[in-house]
């Protein structure tokens, strides 16, 4: 294996930007190899210069950034040194790239057909009504259910997924000898991702063509890569063979970034942390640039840029790399089944079973009409959410799973009222809020409140933090003194974990990170009972989603709060709820204690989410159930089940009416017919 | 799509309607009919008779919106704004201050308006496009920059400027073309060359500048960084990609300008003496003959609706991703 | 004695002037506003359109102070007024304003242009072109005198706006020093090597090069018409001048008298939304299916009919026109405000569905503090930028409006009145350029650089166009 010549060879590419009228240096010395049908993963968090990586291969860099240095060699040709129209014969012939977000990368108003025959006549010379044949044959290729149709149809006519298989139609076309894949599933659901993910590895099996595969997902490094390179502020810290990268990480920030993922094995305890957030692009300093991140950063870290140090399969760029820290690399990982649950701290069970429930929603539903015709009548009802019914106590975590366009989020504004529910009740404290009128309603807001997902949509721009905070007192508690509001402030920021200078400045100041602990300070300044927490981490970095975690983690034990957790990320609901609801098309299938729901999922669909969950650990990897087809439309659920369609094990009676909840075990609820009888 | 244009037909009734009350207040509640007799026969030395006369030759002398003299419905419909209003939906404009037919006058005038507008609009949008292509394509280079300044200096530039000068450089010292007037059929060509040549020239700069912004903002998108990882040439990428996309709200914007065509330039027409709709307005104006100036109002609107239709519809048939409903 | 006159548009004028100022007093403070008009001055382009923007307002000002002298009375008797009511401006270049010959003369003529009889002084009548009143009256022989006085003349002017512009330059450089705490020496090379973060550099040149126009035509301005004159003598010269005023009135007055209207309904219909919307979007539908110049003009011509029922609400003819020209501006408003109406309704549309506005609303903050404190203050770089990209295009509308017979007053002075009453006269051999030249040429220079000017606004606030 050793022996064979490298199909790519990047040798200290450096990739420069301009900004403002400064340069910033993006990708800063980056070598690696890439051999014939190997995937090889470049992993790391936002803005470490991974995708600028794979443009700088392409050369494909948007007009203010270009390759300052290096080379990159694709079988002993150098690409930088190409012309441009060589370069051209290159690109979708012999490297082909996928991109993230599917939804964007199509051209919109070209049929899909005629989008991958235009590789096809480029690179492959095929004209004709040969040409559609092909594009048909590559459509079925990659999975599309009935091509001879869909090669006629327009991006906006599919789905997520079926964009994404068709990128990837259209970069097989070309029967490239390398795929760079960025991000191809970042943008997906989780059981679509475990799709897509199953593609790609049976075509490279099919192909023999070499994968460059982008992430930040270590789960899915793990389950798809061969080869390991971790990137931090522009450079690889650390290379190794898959297999022994997830058995011992060498480096200190690849240890870390397997400490803070959240999962079942470290309940109840304190993820690790790293402190600060991920550095902007391009941000470089002399020394290790982990060194002011690192909790092992010695003197010398800060002032010597570290050596590149060879390892048996690898390498990684820092000062204390040891052979024999395996071991403790596995101890920080915490993924180990040995420590299992034996973790102290509030396990749901100490809880008495049924605390009395701060918030009880019955049969909730939002349907929005949709018009037509003449006269805008109301000829249906997309039914958002269609009968949810759920019951919250005090200080505890109820998490509301399910992939995007179940209805998680529109529930959620809707038992605050930020959405008009349409029917249903939403008791809270007593009082139902759904027929709560204006001022009344008003009143009841201080004792809810919501943190959103967006760190950058959910802080006004055009404010200073401490307005920020502020707003919620002085709209709610308008009896308290400004110079009371100012010294609440103050310790909501300390109790967020923010500096007190922090309340002058405004939210572009801040990172991602630090913008979400801004957000939860304004929603505790009404001392609420209950915070909806909408999908908080979802748009941040794995090292800084545990920082917040653990935030609310700590804010539920000191101030006994209730938390609607939703989410569609299980690790993150594995770690921290008490109970979980699964959410399928405006509908809840499964409900109960977390432990319960996850280790003995009953509804098909909660087991194949489960399954479909990349995860670091091998042993915890189960088989992925496959759900065929995408979310149907909550406009025309299907008959009978809504799950029906997708469901491996339908029935019958399926067909014929929705499953009422049963319920198996203690307080552990299911929908499904499979469970009819006793 | 029927159904879909029926109901844009309805909505463009209250629109209607309202671009006559609009009319109505200006016209006849801002100033009584007798405030604007006495304007028209000259201010000093009017007497009563003659004011009444004025009123009576062209229906103004009736209450405004309600007549008291009459008896049931006749109450309301008895009444200037009844009488006015109502003719106008049937495209019965009454009699200009001449005494002649406004809306056979329209009919005539729409031809030359039209000979006029319609190349200035095509010609100008292919040479918009063309030149806005021309600078995308050799983006951020000397070229593009030197064609922005340019734009950017000749929209600067008075319309009136354009005109002037064209008359006095073509007609007047170098005598290519008459310096104004007009004649039917095939005749009209050398009328009509310079006027339609300065109204091109005039739009080029605003116009070949928003185009850029519009295919520049086009090119930043991620379907055409996807087209270029397969290989395509800068120009296939532009041509094939860009353009199809650029070109959406290129069209669908200058389809609500079409109906718009017959009503003519007023300032050009008026400088080439061509006898259009815009020269007849202008003219309205100036003897400050309102019915005229009422019709005129009133059928801008209405072209401006049927614009509006007719862009939805261009949508559905350039745009694969719009349907009607 | 003099006593002040306050015209309408004169109020509006020190309104919107007052405005501009607290703006950018409040936007000292805004990093949002501050950062993007820093932008505007680091610009090299924002830097050198300010400059000659500057002068034009500064000409506008001073044209916007207005009085009426007093007249000499008898001692005795209270102090009587004149009727006409004059600004700085009219008294700065009285020579200017009063030097009035018959009738047409090309710029920097000596000799009327069309021949007259004129009588020689040996007795006798001959047709000829006469001696201009004023227009070189100084020279005993023109054909010979004309053009060494004129470059003498000029070249005294130039040399006097070297030295004024060597003064600003040192000046300038004295403060730079000063902030910068560096000496004068310092300061001069950093300005001149254009390593301010500021380009002064640019701005200087520009201003440079404004002095070195100005100060010969001022000086020539005495005793020639640069310019010419025009059918009934007047200087054109004094005319354009006057007529910077009008351009600049109609181009900020009229966004200031829209943008109360577009602001508050554009947002109400984007929050609100239902009823509240369907009543806007059928308002701006309406106003906007009108054709604009249409809509201009059949006002106009009722506020004509309307001024001319009711004489008596004006005591001068100043006021008169002053009040056509303000109902200008207020009707270009009504019919120009549905688009910047229709932008901000489109945008408080995305804003509401923002997250921070739902947390607002979490917390039950009132609808009246939702829209002034996180609406408003995120669309205010929308307003910003429209309200200098209109300008321009009010500018060059003017002169079309004034050509159709519903722009401003007869008697008032604009570059369309210019334009207006100069085109009847190309039909003429040789033909009167001068007019036509002189209103364009100001006109261009002045659109020219407030476009300019618009598009580094735009691509300062615009977070779009910076990428």
């Amino acid at each position: 294996m050793t022996g064979d010549k490298p199909l790519l060879l990047v040798e200290d590419l450096r990739t420069h930007f301009a900004a403002e009228g400064r340069t910033v240096c993006a990708v800063d010395g980056v070598s690696f190899s890439l051999r014939r049908g190997e995937t090889f993963a470049l992993v790391g968090e936002s803005g470490c210069g991974k995708s600028i990586t794979a443009l700088s291969i392409l050369r494909l860099l948007p007009e203010a950034g270009r390759v300052a240095g290096g080379s990159v060699q694709l079988d002993g040709t150098d690409l930088l040194a190409l012309p441009e129209t060589a370069m051209r014969d290159v690109r979708g012939r012999r490297i082909a790239m996928i991109f993230q977000e599917p939804q964007s990368s199509l051209n919109p108003v070209m049929t899909v057909g005629r989008q991958i025959g235009e590789v096809l006549a480029r690179h492959r010379g095929v004209a004709g009504a040969a040409r559609r044949q092909r594009a048909v044959e590559l459509l079925a290729a990659v999975g599309i259910p009935d091509p001879e149709r869909r090669v006629d149809e327009y991006p906006f006519q599919l789905s997520g997924g079926m964009k994404q298989r068709v990128m990837i139609a259209m970069a097989l076309a070309g029967e490239p000898d390398l795929l760079i894949a960025d991000e191809p599933t970042t943008a997906l659901d989780v059981t679509i991702q475990a799709q897509v993910l199953e593609l790609m590895r049976e075509l490279q099996q099919r192909t023999g063509m070499a994968m460059l595969l982008i992430t930040h997902d270590l789960g899915v490094v793990a389950e798809n890569a061969d080869r390991v390179a971790v990137m931090y502020a522009g450079e690889i810290v650390e290379t190794a063979a898959a297999g022994e990268f997830f058995a011992a990480p060498r480096h200190p920030y690849s240890r870390k970034l397997f400490a803070s993922l959240p999962g079942t094995a470290k309940r109840g305890q304190p993820l690790a942390t790293i402190p600060g957030s991920v550095p902007p692009l391009g941000s470089a300093a002399a020394g290790c640039r982990f060194a002011n991140r690192c909790d092992r950063a010695e003197a010398r870290c800060r002032i010597e840029t570290p050596p590149w140090v060879e390892t048996a399969t690898g390498g990684a760029r820092c000062h204390l790399v040891l052979e024999d820290e395996g071991g403790k690399g596995k101890d920080e990982g915490g993924r180990m089944k040995d420590e299992g649950k034996t973790a102290a701290g509030d396990q749901p069970s100490s809880f008495s079973p049924q605390p009395s429930a701060l918030l009880e929603v019955s049969g909730l539903k939002v349907w929005f009409p949709v018009r037509k015709g003449l006269f805008k009548r109301a000829v249906g009802h997309v039914k958002a959410v269609d009968g949810v019914s759920l019951t919250l106590a005090a200080g505890r975590t109820l998490a509301l799973v399910g992939e995007s366009g179940c209805g998680k989020t529109t529930a959620g504004k809707a038992i605050l009222r930020l959405i008009e529910p349409s029917g249903g009740k939403v008791v809270f404290a007593g009082a139902d809020l759904a027929s709560l009128e204006r001022e009344a309603l008003r009143r009841q807001r201080a004792a809810m409140q919501i943190v959103f997902q967006d760190p950058y949509a959910s802080l006004n721009p055009r404010m200073r933090v401490a307005e920020i905070v502020e707003e919620g007192m002085a709209a709610l508690l308008p009896t308290m003194e400004a110079t009371a509001r100012r010294e609440r402030t103050a310790a909501l920021l300390e109790q967020v974990g923010l500096p007190a200078e922090a309340a002058l400045r405004y939210p572009h100041e801040f990172s991602g990170g630090q913008r979400q602990r801004i957000a939860i300070a304004r929603a505790l300044a009404v001392n609420p009972r209950l915070i909806v927490c909408d999908e908080p981490t979802s748009a941040l970095d794995v090292s800084v989603q545990a920082q917040i975690l653990n935030l609310l983690k700590g804010l539920q034990e000191e101030l006994g709060l209730a938390y609607l957790f939703i989410t569609h990320n299980l690790a993150v609901v594995e770690y921290l709820a008490h109970e979980v609801a699964v959410m399928y098309l405006g509908r809840i299938v499964e409900q109960g204690p977390t432990e319960a729901v996850l280790a003995n999922p009953l509804h098909p669909y909660t087991r194949a989410l489960l399954s479909a969950v990349p995860t670091v650990d091998a042993a915890r990897r189960r088989e992925v159930l496959k759900l065929p087809g995408d979310l149907p439309s909550p406009l025309a659920p299907p008959d009978g089940c809504h799950f029906r369609p997708r469901c491996p094990q339908a029935r019958a009676e399926c067909a014929a009416s929705y499953p009422a909840a049963r319920r198996r075990g203690v307080d552990h609820w299911v929908s499904c017919h499979l469970y009819d009888e006793g | 799509m029927i159904a879909y244009i029926l109901r844009r037909a309805l909505y463009a009734l209250p629109i209607l309607l309202g671009v006559n009350v609009i009319t109505f207040v200006l016209f006849f509640m801002v100033n009584t009919p007798d405030d604007m007799a006495r304007m028209n026969l000259g201010v000093k030395h009017v007497t009563q008779e003659a004011i009444d006369k004025w009123k009576a030759e062209r229906g103004y002398d009736k209450p405004l919106l309600y007549n008291a003299a009459r008896q049931g419905a006749r109450k309301l419909t008895d009444t200037i704004f009844f009488d006015k209003s109502v003719g106008m939906f049937a495209f019965d404009f009454g009699r200009a201050d001449d005494g002649r037919d406004i809306a056979r006058e329209i009919r005539h005038r729409m031809g030359p308006s039209l000979a006029i507008a319609l190349p200035v609009f095509a010609v100008g949008l292919a040479v918009n496009i063309t030149f806005a292509l021309v600078m995308v394509f050799f983006r951020a280079s000397y070229l593009d920059f030197v064609g922005v300044v340019l734009c950017v200096a000749m929209m600067s530039i008075s319309g009136l400027f354009y005109i002037i000068a064209g008359q006095y450089l073509v007609s007047k010292l170098w005598h290519l073309v008459p310096i104004s007037g007009f004649a039917d059929g095939l005749d009209a060509f050398k009328f009509l060359v310079l006027p339609v040549a300065i109204g091109v020239v005039s739009g080029i700069g605003a116009g070949a500048r928003w185009y850029r912004t519009l295919f520049l903002e086009e090119m930043s998108r991620d379907y055409v960084r996807t087209a270029r990882a397969k290989g395509l040439s800068e120009a296939a990428v532009l041509f094939r990609h860009v353009l199809q996309n650029a070109l959406i709200p290129i069209l669908t914007g200058a389809v609500v300008v079409i109906p718009l065509l017959f009503m003519g330039s007023l300032i050009t027409e008026s400088f080439f003496g061509i006898p259009g709709l815009g020269s007849y307005t202008i003219d309205a104006i100036n003897a400050q003959d309102f019915a005229v100036v009422r019709a005129m109002v009133f059928l801008g609107s209405f072209l401006y609706i049927v614009g509006l239709v007719l862009t939805d519809i261009s949508y559905t048939l350039v745009d694969p991703r719009i349907r009607l409903e | 004695m003099i006593q002040p006159v306050i015209l309408w548009t004169d109020a509006l004028i020190f309104l919107l002037l007052a405005a501009t100022v607290a703006f950018f007093l409040y936007a000292r403070r805004q990093p949002h506003l501050r950062d993007p008009l820093r932008r505007v001055a680091r610009s090299r382009v924002g830097m050198a359109s300010m400059v000659v923007l500057a002068a034009y307002v500064a000409i506008g000002l001073l044209d916007s102070l207005h009085f009426r002298p007093a007249l000499p009375g008898k001692p005795g008797a209270g102090v009587q007024y004149a009727v006409e009511t004059l600004s700085v401006l009219d008294w700065l270049a009285a020579p200017l304003r009063e030097q009035v010959e018959k009738t047409y003369s090309a710029p920097l003529a000596t000799h009327a242009y069309a021949k007259e009889v004129v009588e020689l002084p040996g007795g006798g009548e001959a047709r000829d072109f006469p001696r201009l009143k004023y227009g070189g009256a100084q020279l005993a022989d023109p054909a010979a005198d004309k053009w060494p006085d004129i470059t003498t003349r000029a070249f005294k002017a130039e040399a006097m706006a070297l030295a004024g512009w060597f003064l600003a330059a040192v000046g300038l450089c004295a403060w730079l020093a000063q902030r910068g705490g560096e000496g004068l020496s310092a300061a001069w090379r950093d300005v001149w090597r254009g390593k301010t973060p500021i380009p002064w550099r640019t701005g200087l040149l520009t201003w440079g090069a404004l002095l070195l126009l100005a100060f010969p035509a001022v000086a020539l301005s005495t005793h020639y018409h640069i310019l010419g004159t025009d059918k009934v003598g007047q200087d054109v010269f004094f005319q354009t001048l006057k007529s910077v005023r009008t351009g600049l009135v109609i181009g900020t007055l009229t966004t200031l008298v829209m943008l109360p209207f577009a602001v508050l309904l554009g947002i109400m219909a984007g929050y609100f939304r239902g009823w509240v919307d369907d009543v806007i979007q059928y308002l701006y539908t309406t106003l906007n299916s009108i054709p604009g110049v249409l809509l201009i003009a059949a006002a106009v011509l009722m506020m004509q009919v309307w001024m001319e029922s009711n004489p008596d609400l004006f005591d001068t003819v100043a006021a008169r026109a002053d009040a056509r020209l303000f109902f200008l501006c207020a009707i270009l408003g009504v019919t120009s405000w549905t688009g910047l109406c229709r932008l901000l309704r489109g945008e408080t549309l995305k804003l509401r569905e923002l997250d921070y506005i739902q947390a607002a609303q979490a917390f039950g903050v009132s609808h009246g503090r939702i829209i002034l404190r996180h609406i408003l203050p995120n669309l205010m770089h929308i307003v910003l930028i429209t309200v200098v990209m209109d300008f321009s295009g009010l500018v060059l509308a003017e002169a079309v409006l004034s050509y159709v017979g519903v722009g401003v007053d007869p008697t008032m002075q604009s570059w369309g009145n210019m334009i207006n009453s100069a085109r009847l006269e190309m039909a003429r051999e040789p033909m009167v350029w001068w007019t036509l030249a002189a209103a364009f040429l100001f006109m261009f220079v002045l659109v020219l650089f407030a476009n300019l000017f618009a598009d580094t606004v735009r691509d300062a606030f615009d977070p779009r166009a910076r990428r």
